[in-house]
């Protein structure tokens, strides 16, 4: 987690920022003077944890998109870091490189072996490029697919983390099947013999999300999103202008509120107050608590049932309207 | 190559005004037109039509009895799922299934216009009741259950009622032992059922895992376009996947990707043939050779 002086601020984040600034010139003027002000430190440090609730209390939509994108947020590798041990990390598809957009191994949550999986995005300029943004490449979909395959072999349980602003859109990505390696994923994840969960840990865009989220349980943590479609491209669609990227956000009804209202996700894990950059430690330990009792209790069920009963699962996701006519009950 | 690449996205708007002239073709859907399943009108004489590819200019009656492939270039004009189950089911007979399932605004989805509104709008003007529909009947004696596409409903594009009816499609050849085929043409997810669009991805896969394990033949032909959300799902994951010539099939579409990579973008990319060369596709079909091909694939199925 960055240190004050490092972090990064979103323009809805302005308030925590001048607060923060005014504690740092207390501690500076405190220590320079010499004379104790820890009371008024103490105070003003309690209205930032409140201001910092307050502010993700009251997001809009497209706020909550923003805040998923935080360049501070702790991605993949850091939930793995903070939630797990003996984390041996394995590399590759067996067939064209390894994509370092998505990461993945086998790893210990409280003792118990796992195959944790998920996009990764970089922390400054030059990892960012390294890991592609987060958009993964067909090989990276292959990786995670050849990694789900292991885990099931060795019967152990599946943690997928989503955080991708869609599957990278290039020429390469065609000509190695980008569409074919998603679609080959998303028909293997739902026949998978163990337990499989899938997070969304910060963007949920569209079929480049749901190539590896795919399972028994589908979880957002409280700041992310997760459509069809990112709110941008939304708008330069839907509205031919990429202006109306705050009213498409809203439209999509996108947030993990809203998923888990239309029965879309099984539940909102809930991020330290002000969003999960607050607190990495606080933020990983709440997904683990939220996955622990659920890894167990997925375990108690039979994988031909756990299937079947993800087949159903998404089976049942939809809305339409049905006549009762006379002359259709073929079924 | 650029001139031959149309903005579809455009068409996921459902707006009529974004449609591309080559498929003005099948306006002729019309409510009204169309009394029934067999029954349809010929297009209008003295309609001209010039081919987007080659400049040929012929006269409607005449690409009609070509199959909507022009006779100088062989490019093969988009046509909907009325054309299609004429082209393949023996003396165009066949059964329409699930056509009581509507697309409902759950979302009271609104961007220009309300998704209810833009609906109503398309209902008025077209006996389609969304953007895939489901018939069974026979080819050459085969029977076969066939999920088509029409591109005229929103850009083909993938909500709710595709995905219910693919899936009851599936459990109807699961009932009846029968094999599926389904023609996909569509620019993606339909935006306005947002997230509940993409699940259909997941829905539609599930489904075909119950059919692979019934042992049935499930059969993709894409034909121009194919992109988005039927790429990265069903339309993939046949056990044969086969395309239409020149179709324009893919993940992301090409001007997202030439805004990615701002390059042009090599002749013939995205092609069905660019797509064999690459390993995606089984083969490749002309349409006059789309019902003698898939009568063969069949009797290997099932012999
Ligand atoms: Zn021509």
């Amino acid at each position: 987690m960055p240190v004050n002086s490092k972090r990064q601020f979103l323009e809805f984040e302005k308030p925590i920022k001048d607060l923060i600034d005014t504690i740092e010139k207390y501690k500076y003027d405190s220590e320079k003077a010499k004379i104790d002000m820890s009371e008024s430190i103490q105070r003003l440090e309690e209205e930032l944890v409140e201001k910092r609730k307050e502010i993700t209390q009251q997001l809009s939509s497209w706020q909550t998109v923003q805040l998923s994108r935080h360049p501070d947020r702790p991605y993949t590798l850091k939930y793995i870091e903070k939630m797990t041990t003996d984390f041996v990390e394995l590399f590759g598809d067996r067939n064209v490189k390894d994509d370092k957009a998505m990461v993945g191994g086998f790893a210990s949550i409280d003792g118990e072996t796992v195959m944790i999986i998920g996009q990764q995005k970089g922390i400054n300029t030059k990892t960012r490029q390294l890991r592609n943004f987060g958009m993964a490449n067909p090989e990276g979909y292959r990786k995670a697919l050849r990694l789900m395959k292991l885990a099931e072999k060795f019967n152990k349980p599946i943690i997928t983390l989503i955080d991708t602003p869609g599957a990278y859109p290039g020429l390469e990505a065609e000509e190695r099947g980008q569409g074919e390696a998603i679609a080959r994923n998303i028909y293997e994840m739902i026949r998978l013999k163990v337990p499989v969960i899938c997070v969304v840990i910060g963007e949920g865009a569209s079929g480049g999300a749901l190539g590896i989220g795919v399972g028994d349980r589908i979880f957002m943590m409280e700041n992310t999103w997760y459509t069809v479609i990112s709110p941008e491209s939304c708008s330069s669609i839907l509205w031919r202008s990429w202006d109306k990227k705050e009213i498409a956000a809203d439209q999509l009804q996108l947030t993990a509120n809203k998923m888990l209202g239309f029965g879309l996700i099984d539940g909102v894990i809930p991020e330290p107050s002000g969003g999960a950059h607050w607190n990495y430690d606080e933020a990983a330990l709440n997904l683990k608590n939220y996955l622990k009792p659920i890894i167990s209790e997925l375990k108690t069920i039979a994988s031909e049932e756990r299937i079947s009963q993800r087949i159903e699962k998404f089976g049942k996701m939809g809305f339409w309207s049905e006549e009762m006519s006379a002359n259709e009950k073929n079924k | 190559m650029s001139k031959q690449v149309e903005d579809f996205d455009a068409n996921l708007t459902g707006e009529e005004g974004q449609e591309s002239p080559r498929s003005g073709w099948f306006k002729r859907i019309k409510k009204g037109i169309l009394t029934g399943t067999h029954e349809k009108k010929e297009v209008p004489e003295g309609l001209w039509s010039k081919c987007p590819e080659c400049g040929f200019i012929c006269s409607s009656t005449e690409l009609k009895e070509n199959l909507f492939v022009c006779t100088k270039c062989s490019y093969h004009h988009r046509i909907g799922s009325e054309e299609y189950y004429q082209l393949l089911f023996d003396d165009n007979q066949f059964t329409l299934l699930f056509e009581n399932i509507h697309s409902k605004d759950f979302l009271q989805f609104t961007d220009l216009k309300s998704y209810e509104k833009r609906l109503e709008d398309i209902w008025a003007k077209t006996d389609l009741k969304d953007s895939m529909r489901v018939a069974v009947g026979s080819i050459n004696e085969q029977s076969v259950v066939i999920a088509c596409m029409d591109f005229e409903f929103i850009g083909g594009s993938l909500g709710s009622v595709m995905g219910e009816k693919f899936s009851r499609a599936v459990d109807y050849c699961i009932l009846n032992k029968l094999p599926y085929l389904v023609i996909s043409k569509s620019g993606g997810a339909r935006m306005m059922e947002s997230a509940f669009s993409l699940m259909q991805l997941a829905k539609t896969s599930g489904k075909l895992s119950q059919l692979s394990d019934a042992k049935l033949p499930y059969i993709s032909l894409l034909t121009n376009p194919t992109f988005g959300g039927i790429s990265a799902s069903f339309g993939m994951l046949g056990d044969l996947n086969i395309a239409e010539p020149g179709a324009l099939i893919g993940f992301a579409g090409p001007r997202v990707i030439k805004e990615t990579i701002k390059k042009d973008l090599p002749e013939g990319f995205q092609r069905s043939e660019f797509l064999l060369e690459h390993g995606f596709l089984d083969f490749i079909v002309s349409r006059k050779e789309l019902k003698k091909k898939l009568t063969s694939v069949l009797r290997h199925f099932s012999n």
